[in-house]
């Protein structure tokens, strides 16, 4: 997409006027800034937590514990431990929220406290939220299984559908805050927050909306959860070793990300603390095959978010990969970067952060961008931790086990679905 | 499973109670839901929870909670109907 571009470059007028002051649409592709970020996941609960983890190098995946564990095969996962939704929420709010909107609006209220926004107003007339989730409310679902057919009861609890349902978490967002304008969730599997993040870019890029939140969320860590995905024999047993040559499997987590993607001049208008800027997005499908991933599908995606942002292939300093830590997903997104990028594929740092937060599934992609954030803002590149052998069909740099500083002025980040869904997005440095 | 009224009544004083966030003591049999600040939803939980603590089920459809036969006019009325509906069972 490149119509129109010339005025998002050719600096429109910065807006003035009050704090708060909401421009009428202007014809033309705004640009998009991040002004605010939040999440919980296993390595923390809030980003400057999780990102101390992410420059460490510290490994969130260990002993799942939840009801019936032992009738697992796969044990291990990034779980929020010690979760106590009574340490956020009064009880009316925990009848109402599964636990990946708790997550959510935790994540949600630390993006929109950096940003320092206020949606009362007008504002909140031209202002959404779009979440990516796979599983919705899977422990209420989870749960409430259990009570109906293994303790044979007749009745459930009355919310189990407002709990349940996949859009719960946005809506959630959207009262807590007062966005009144497009409000929606984005199920595409692992690409789920990718695809959300993208939709959002768009939405504010076009004018369609001035402020956006997006990212996404899971909890899919519970026994029905859990035992679904050792169905198809692609969990690993001790560890995500991402690239590594003796990868067995990937590692579930749990957890969001939410970010504020506003209007650039309206953050620009009333001084604010720009984060990172997204440039470009773009998502292509296989249509091929519903697990198996194609080269030539993530690599139209990547080469395409690139094309939508502008960027050359030179310009693009690291990559935060899919990296499932799978042999089929790792080898083929290599060989789609190499592809995609050609000699320059072997001067990027592309790294699997599943290492440590594990896989999210439609929560990962937000809280991936964190490492993309951080490594525009911060210059430190996240590693790709269990590294322990090299793997000739993934021989990029993957930034193996520590941390590295290196000054990046864009980046991408990479998802890639179950069912041939690619999601891919560009961010530069603010 | 106690049917004594008076326990039957504490039971669900407590458990409006607790929905509505107040001391039992502050619950009359006067109140409605609504002066309790107890919403529809706020009510189907507490229908919901009665039914689990009595092992009962309550007639009662939050589409049309006044063609329900079950009377929520206050808290009265409530308390008469759930301990009608335990008398039955028993």
């Amino acid at each position: 997409m490149t119509a129109g571009s010339g005025q998002r470059d050719g600096a429109a007028p910065a807006a003035s006027g009050p704090a708060g002051y909401v421009p009428p649409p202007v014809p033309g592709l705004r640009r998009v800034a991040i002004t605010g970020m939040g999440t919980v996941n296993a390595l923390g609960r809030n980003v400057a937590d999780t990102l101390a983890a992410l420059r460490e190098g510290r490994c969130g995946i260990g002993e799942l514990h939840f009801q019936d564990v032992e009738r697992l095969s796969v044990r291990i996962g990034a779980q929020v431990r010690d979760w106590d939704p009574e340490a956020y929420f009064n009880r009316q709010q925990i009848s109402l929220y599964d636990k990946f909107t708790q997550f959510t609006l935790l994540a949600a209220k630390e993006a929109v406290g950096q940003s320092g926004l206020d949606f009362q107003g007008e504002l909140g007339l031209c202002s959404g939220v779009i979440l990516g989730t796979a599983g919705g409310g899977l422990n209420t679902w989870d749960e409430n299984y259990r009570i109906v057919y293994e303790e044979g009861k007749n009745r459930v609890h009355p919310f189990v559908v407002p709990k349940l349902m996949n859009n719960a978490a946005a809506s959630h967002v959207s009262m807590e805050f007062g966005l009144r304008g497009p409000a929606f969730t984005v199920a595409t599997a692992c690409a789920s927050s990718n695809h959300a993040m993208g939709l959002a870019f768009q939405m504010v890029r076009s004018g369609a909306a001035r402020v956006m939140l997006a990212g996404g969320s899971e909890a899919m860590l519970c026994f029905g959860g859990v035992k679904a995905w050792e169905g198809l024999r692609v969990m690993s047993r001790d560890a995500c070793r991402p690239f590594s040559a003796n990868r067995n499997g990937m590692v579930q987590g749990e957890g969001a990300g939410v970010f504020v993607f506003e209007d650039w001049d309206h953050a620009r208008a009333r001084g604010a603390d720009i984060l990172a800027e997204v440039v470009g997005f773009a998502m292509s499908s296989d249509a091929q095959d519903i697990v198996m991933p194609s080269a030539q599908g993530a690599e139209r995606a990547i080469a395409g978010a690139m094309r939508d942002a502008e960027l050359n292939p030179e310009d693009i300093g690291y990559i935060n990969a899919h990296g499932t830590g799978t042999a089929a997903n790792d080898k083929t997104e290599c060989a789609a970067v190499a592809h995609a990028f050609g000699p320059h594929a072997d001067r990027l740092m592309i790294s699997s952060t599943k290492s440590m937060h594990g896989h999210l599934i439609g929560g990962t992609g937000a809280v991936e961008l964190l490492a993309c954030i951080m490594a525009l803002r911060d210059g430190i590149i996240a590693p790709t931790i269990g590294y322990e052998e090299p793997d000739p069909e993934c021989a990029l740099d993957v930034v193996p086990n520590v941390a590295r500083e290196a000054r990046v002025d864009a980046v991408l980040s990479n998802a890639f679905a179950f069912g041939g869904l690619n999601a891919v997005i560009a961010l530069r440095r603010a | 499973m106690s049917t004594d009224p008076q326990s039957v009544r504490d039971r669900i004083v407590a458990i409006i109670a607790e929905q509505a966030m107040l001391d039992p003591s502050e619950i009359s049999v006067e109140a409605t839901p609504a002066d309790l600040g107890i919403d529809s939803l706020g009510l189907v939980e507490s229908i919901f929870a009665i039914e689990e603590a009595f092992d009962i089920s309550i007639p009662f459809n939050a589409n049309e909670p006044e063609k329900s036969d079950f009377d929520i006019s206050n808290m009265g009325a409530i308390i008469a109907a759930v301990e009608k509906l335990v008398a039955e069972k028993a």
